[in-house]
C-alpha cells in the first residue's frame, strides 16, 4: 500500500479537488443563507448537518480514491441488487414528503435510494459495455439486458414518484450509449422513438407533473399554484442583477417566497445573492470540473476507465443543465438537486464518491 | 455540453441583466407591504377660534387570527371581555371580504377605559388580540350645530369607485362640513412599508410616510351664540339661523331635534342608524336648510316690497279692513275677525293685517309679486355650502301651468299674499330675505367658513362674502317697514314683542303658518291651541334683524307646531338676539363674525 499511496499522491489531481471544494463553499455559504432564521441565533442545523456531510462525502471520495476502480467493477451487479432492494423498501417502509415516498429513514439521516440508483446504473452500464463493441457497433439485440438493467429501477423512481431521477438514469444510459459504440442506424431508431414517446407518455404523467407541464409553457395560468415555483425563481434571480443583492440580503428566499429553496431551486438563491457575475463564477467551475472529466476520460488508461469517467461526467453535467434550466424556466419543473450546491446528503455522498472515482482514474493512468 | 452551457448563461444574462428592472420590482411587490395610516382629520373652530372639533385617541382592539392557537376560545373569550356578541361575525366578514392572512381585524373600536383595562389584564388568554390607538374624531358638545358640522364614516363602495385616493376602511365626511370640506380636512394618510413573508408575517418596518394632518376649518360660528339658540331651541322642534346682513355669515345654525355625530365615530351601530332614520321627529333633516314651511305672515314683508317697488302700493296707502273680505264668491278671513278699519302700510305690518295684504297681492297680481319674492331669494337655493339644500315653492302662474296644468286663479294670489297656499319656505331662505331689508337690498350668499388655516397658522383660503344680488329699493320705503318691524317688536300690544331688548332696538315680524291637512282634519280657526292635535297646530315664526340702525344680526326662526310666532319663536329669538348684544355691543366698532381685513392680514 505504501507504494499504492506514493503514486496516487503524486498523480493526485489537486485541479479537480479544488473546483469541488470551491462548489462545496459555495453551496454551504448558500444552504447557510437559505436556511436562515432571523431570529434564531444559533447555528442553522440545515448547515451543520451539510458540513458533515462534506466531512463523510470527502471521506467516502478518499475511499474511492484508494481502491482501484477495476476491483470496484467487480461488485457492479451487487451494487444494483443493493440498490434496486432499496427502491423496493422505500415503496414498502418508505418516508414520504411533499407528496412522493422517495426516503427510507435510519434515524440518524434519510436515506434517499434513488440518489444511490445513479451510481449503480452507471456501474452496470460500465460494466456491461466494458468490451470493445462488434465491427459496426452494438447492435438492437445488445440492448436488451442493458434496457431491462435500466428499466427496473426507472420504474421504481417513477413510482416514487421522482420524475426527474428517472430522467436522469435514462440519460447516463444514453451518454454511455453515445460513446460506447453504438451502430449509428441503431442510435437514430431510438432518437425517432424517444420522439414518438414523447407525447405518448403524457398519459402516464401524474395529474402535478402535467400541471408543471402546463405552467412551464404558461406560468401564469395558476401563478400560486404549479406556476408558483418558476415564477418566483425567475423572481429571484431576475431581481438578482449583476452583483445581486449580497450575501444574505436575498429577499425572495429569506422570506419564503422561494419554494425548496435548500435544495432544488438552491441557484435561485444563490443567484439572487451573488447576481450574474457569481452565476457565471458557478457556471464556469462546473464547466471547469466537466472539462476536466472529459479530459480524465480520454487519458484513462483502460476502456473501462474512460466509460466510468465519461458516465460520471454525464451524470453531473445532466444534473447541472437540467437544474439550471428548470430554475430558469427553460424546462419544466422536475426535482433534480444541483451537484454539491444542493443540501441533500445521499446526493452529496454519491456525488463525492464519483469525484473521488474521477481522481482515482486519472491517478492510476501511470499505473500498469 | 458546452452549448448547453452558453445556453444557459445568456438566459441568465437575459433574466439577470435585461430583465432585472421588472423582477426587482416584482420581488419588492412580493416582500412590501405597504399600512396606511389615516392622518388626524382637521380641526374645526369658532369664529372665535375655540374648538368644536377635535381629534382624540381611539383606543380598538385589533385580531390576528393566524396568531391564535383556538380561534374559537379566543374571539368567545374576547366577546365576553368586551360585552359585544358580534366578534365572531367580523372576523367571518373580514376572512369573507378576502383578508390577507396576518392582516388584523379591527374587531371593536372607541373602547372605554374598562375595556382596555379588562384587554391588557387578559393578554396572555387573548392570543393575537392588541390594542391599537387611532385618530378619532370627537365633537365637544355633542349635538350642537350637528347639522352643520355633520358626521364622518367609512367610505362606501360606490364612494371608492368614484375617488382615487381612498381606500377600503378610510374614513370620509358623509354629511355637512365634514363632507364638503373634505378635501381640506381629511390631510394626507401616511403609510408604512412592511416587509413581509410568504405567509404574510410583518417582519420590520421599512420605511414609514409620515402623515400630514388635515387643515384646520374656522367657522363663522360663534359658540357662545350657538350655545344660547341651542339652550333656547331645548325641547322644541323646529330651526333658527342667524346670519351677519352685512356679510351673509351665520351665526347661529340650529336644527331641532338633532343628533350625536359622536355616535357616528368609527360607524355607527346598525340598531343606532335604525333609530336615527325611523325618528318620526327626523333628527338627520337639517330643517334650516331642508325643512320646507308656509312663511306665513312673514311673507307680508314681500308682499310690502314688491308693492312698493312695482308702484301698486306706496307707504300711505290705505285699505279698509272689516275683518275679512270677499273675492270671488267666498269670504276670506282676516286673522281679527274685528278688523282692522281703514289702515296705511305702517299699521298694516305692525297689525299684520290680513285683508291689507290680500290688496296688495291683488294689486300687484301673483307674477309681479313672485318676481320680487324670486329676486329676494325664495324658490331658489341660496347656494350654501351644505349637502340637501331644498329651493322651496314660490309660485307663479309660469309655475302652475308647469306643475298642475291649469291657469292660475287670482283668488289663489289672496293665500299666497298672507303665506299660506302654494308657498313654501326654509328658514335660511328667510334669514335672507329678512337680512335684505335690513342692509338695504342686498342678497348675500349664507355662508358659514371665515377661513381654512395651515398647519403653520397661515390662511390658506378666506371666504369673502358673496353678493347674490343687489335689489334697488328705495331706502324711504325699506325704512318704513323696519319701523314698522321695530314697532312690532316695542309695542307692548306688537305681536313679537317678547323679542323685545332693552338697550337695542329689535326688527320682528311674526309669522303663523297653518298646518297643510289642518283644515280638513276638522280644525277650525280660533280653537283654542291646547283642544288642537300637536300634529295639527300652526307653525310659529319669527323674523329679525337688530339693531335698527347698522343691523349687525340677523334671524330667522321657526317653531314647529308651536303655534303663534310670537309667543313660540319670540322668546327663543330673544335669547339668542340677548346673548349676541352682551358679547358685540350695538354699534360698537367692530362688526361681529366680519372678517376684519386687519385680522386676516395679521395672521
Amino acid at each position: 500500500m505504501p507504494l499504492i499511496d506514493r503514486r496516487l499522491l503524486s498523480h493526485f489531481d489537486w485541479t479537480l479537488f479544488a473546483i469541488v471544494l470551491m462548489l462545496e463553499g459555495l453551496g454551504l455559504l448558500t444552504v447557510l443563507s437559505a436556511s436562515y432564521v432571523p431570529s434564531a441565533h444559533r447555528m442553522d442545523p440545515l448547515f451543520v448537518r451539510q458540513l458533515i456531510w462534506i466531512g463523510v462525502g470527502t471521506l467516502l471520495m478518499a475511499g474511492a480514491l484508494l481502491f482501484d476502480y477495476r476491483s470496484l467493477i467487480g461488485y457492479s451487479y451487487s451494487l444494483y441488487v443493493v440498490a434496486l432492494l432499496l427502491l423496493i423498501a422505500v415503496e414498502v417502509i418508505g418516508h414520504s414528503s411533499g407528496g412522493s415516498r422517495r426516503w427510507i429513514n435510519l434515524r440518524l439521516f434519510k436515506l434517499e435510494p434513488s440518489e444511490l440508483a445513479k451510481i449503480a446504473v452507471l456501474f452496470v452500464m460500465v460494466r456491461y459495455f466494458r468490451l470493445e463493441p462488434p465491427p459496426g457497433g452494438w447492435g438492437f439485440r445488445h440492448l436488451v439486458i442493458p434496457f431491462l438493467l435500466l428499466g427496473l429501477p426507472t420504474a421504481l423512481v417513477l413510482k416514487q414518484p421522482d420524475l426527474g431521477t428517472a430522467i436522469v438514469l435514462v440519460l447516463i444510459t444514453g451518454t454511455l450509449l453515445f460513446v460506447s459504440g453504438l451502430n449509428w442506424r441503431v442510435m437514430a431508431a431510438l432518437m425517432v422513438a424517444g420522439m414518438l414517446a414523447a407525447p405518448l407518455s403524457w398519459h402516464y404523467l401524474k395529474p402535478y407533473q402535467r400541471a408543471r407541464l402546463v405552467s412551464f409553457i404558461d406560468p401564469q395560468a395558476d401563478p400560486l399554484g404549479s406556476g408558483y415555483h418558476i415564477i418566483q425563481s425567475e423572481i429571484a434571480i431576475g431581481s438578482g442583477g449583476s452583483w445581486g443583492k449580497g450575501f444574505m440580503k436575498g429577499t425572495q428566499a429569506r422570506l419564503n417566497f422561494l419554494p425548496e429553496e435548500t435544495t432544488d431551486f438552491i441557484f435561485a438563491v444563490y443567484a439572487e445573492e451573488f447576481g450574474l457575475a457569481g452565476s457565471l463564477l458557478l457556471l464556469g467551475l462546473y464547466a471547469c470540473l466537466i472539462g476536466r472529466g472529459l479530459w480524465i476520460a480520454r487519458h484513462a488508461r483502460d476502456r473501462f476507465g474512460a466509460l466510468l469517467a465519461i458516465g460520471i461526467t454525464g451524470m453531473i453535467f445532466w444534473q447541472v443543465a437540467i437544474n439550471m434550466m428548470m430554475t430558469t424556466g427553460m424546462l419544466p419543473v422536475v426535482g433534480i438537486p444541483l451537484p454539491m450546491i444542493s443540501y441533500g446528503g445521499s446526493s452529496m455522498l454519491i456525488t463525492m464518491a464519483g469525484m473521488g472515482l474521477l481522481i482515482s482514474i486519472n491517478a492510476r493512468r501511470h499505473t500498469f | 455540453m458546452l452549448t448547453v452551457m452558453a445556453v444557459v448563461a445568456a438566459r441568465l444574462y437575459y433574466l439577470q441583466v435585461i430583465k432585472n428592472p421588472e423582477f426587482a420590482q416584482l420581488a419588492d411587490r412580493n416582500r412590501i407591504r405597504i399600512r396606511r395610516l389615516p392622518a388626524p382629520r382637521g380641526l374645526v373652530f369658532d369664529s372665535r377660534h375655540r374648538p368644536l372639533v377635535n381629534t382624540r385617541p381611539s383606543f380598538n382592539a385589533v385580531f390576528v387570527p393566524e396568531d391564535s392557537d383556538n380561534l374559537s376560545q379566543t374571539v368567545e373569550r374576547l366577546q365576553k371581555l368586551l360585552g359585544d356578541d358580534d366578534i365572531a361575525g367580523k372576523v367571518a366578514d373580514a376572512e369573507h371580504n378576502g383578508r390577507a392572512p396576518y392582516e388584523p381585524i379591527t374587531v371593536d373600536e372607541n373602547l372605554d377605559w374598562q375595556q382596555v383595562v379588562a384587554l391588557e389584564t387578559h393578554q396572555l388568554d387573548l392570543p393575537g388580540v392588541s390594542l391599537e390607538i387611532t385618530p378619532a374624531r370627537h365633537y365637544l358638545y355633542g349635538d350642537l350645530a350637528a347639522h352643520l358640522l355633520g358626521y364622518v364614516g367609512e367610505v362606501s363602495r360606490n364612494d371608492l369607485l368614484r375617488l382615487t385616493n381612498y381606500r377600503m376602511g378610510d374614513e370620509i365626511g358623509k354629511f355637512g362640513l365634514e363632507r364638503g370640506w373634505e378635501p381640506y380636512l381629511r390631510g394626507t394618510p401616511g403609510g408604512e412599508e412592511i416587509e413581509v413573508d410568504a405567509v404574510g408575517r410583518r417582519l420590520r418596518v421599512l420605511r414609514e410616510i409620515p402623515d400630514r394632518p388635515g387643515e384646520s376649518v374656522v367657522l363663522t360660528l360663534d359658540l357662545d351664540v350657538q350655545q344660547a339658540a341651542e339652550q333656547a331651541m331645548q325641547g322644541k322642534n323646529g330651526a333658527l339661523v342667524a346670519m351677519d346682513p352685512n356679510t351673509g355669515y351665520i351665526l347661529a345654525m340650529v336644527s331641532h331635534p338633532a343628533f350625536d355625530p359622536n355616535t357616528f365615530v368609527g360607524g355607527i351601530t346598525p340598531a343606532n342608524w335604525h333609530r336615527l332614520i325611523t325618528d318620526p321627529e327626523h333628527p338627520l333633516e337639517d330643517r334650516v336648510i331642508q325643512g320646507i314651511y308656509p312663511p306665513g305672515s312673514t311673507f307680508k314683508l314681500v308682499d310690502s316690497v314688491a308693492g312698493l317697488e312695482e308702484g301698486t302700493l306706496t307707504p300711505d296707502t290705505t285699505y279698509f279692513c272689516p275683518g275679512g273680505m270677499w273675492y270671488g264668491g267666498r269670504e276670506y278671513h282676516c286673522w281679527r275677525r274685528g278688523g282692522h278699519g281703514t289702515i296705511a302700510l305702517h299699521r298694516a305690518i305692525v297689525s299684520s293685517c290680513d285683508v291689507y295684504f290680500y290688496n296688495v297681492g291683488l294689486h300687484l297680481g301673483i307674477d309681479r309679486l313672485a318676481h320680487w319674492a324670486h329676486l329676494m331669494g325664495l324658490g331658489r337655493k341660496t347656494g350654501i355650502a351644505l349637502h340637501g339644500e331644498t329651493a322651496g315653492i314660490m309660485p307663479s302662474s309660469a309655475w302652475k301651468e308647469r306643475t298642475y296644468h291649469q291657469p292660475w286663479y287670482p283668488a289663489e294670489t289672496l293665500s299666497v299674499a298672507i303665506g299660506q297656499g302654494y308657498v313654501a319656505v326654509t328658514p335660511i331662505q328667510m334669514v335672507q330675505v329678512v337680512s335684505e331689508i335690513a342692509n338695504g337690498g342686498i342678497r348675500y350668499k349664507p355662508q358659514f367658513v371665515r377661513y381654512i388655516e395651515g398647519l403653520d397658522g397661515h390662511i390658506i383660503k378666506a371666504y369673502p362674502p358673496v353678493v347674490e344680488a343687489r335689489l334697488k329699493i328705495d331706502p324711504r320705503y325699506l325704512q318704513t317697514i323696519r319701523d314698522a318691524m321695530a314697532r312690532v317688536v316695542s309695542s307692548p300690544w306688537g305681536t313679537a314683542h317678547r323679542a323685545h331688548l332693552d338697550n337695542v332696538t329689535v326688527c320682528a315680524k311674526t309669522g303663523t303658518a297653518q298646518v297643510i291637512g289642518a283644515g280638513k282634519a276638522g280644525v277650525r280657526n280660533g280653537e283654542p291651541e291646547g283642544e288642537i292635535p300637536v300634529k295639527y297646530r300652526d307653525h310659529g315664526w319669527l323674523v329679525a334683524f337688530a339693531p335698527e340702525d347698522h343691523p349687525q344680526i340677523a334671524v330667522a326662526c321657526v317653531i314647529e307646531h308651536g303655534g303663534h310666532g310670537g309667543s313660540s319663536a319670540g322668546p327663543v329669538v330673544h335669547d339668542v338676539l340677548q346673548k349676541f348684544f352682551q358679547l358685540y355691543p350695538p354699534n360698537a366698532p367692530q362688526l361681529a363674525g366680519r372678517p376684519e381685513a386687519a385680522d386676516v392680514a395679521a395672521r
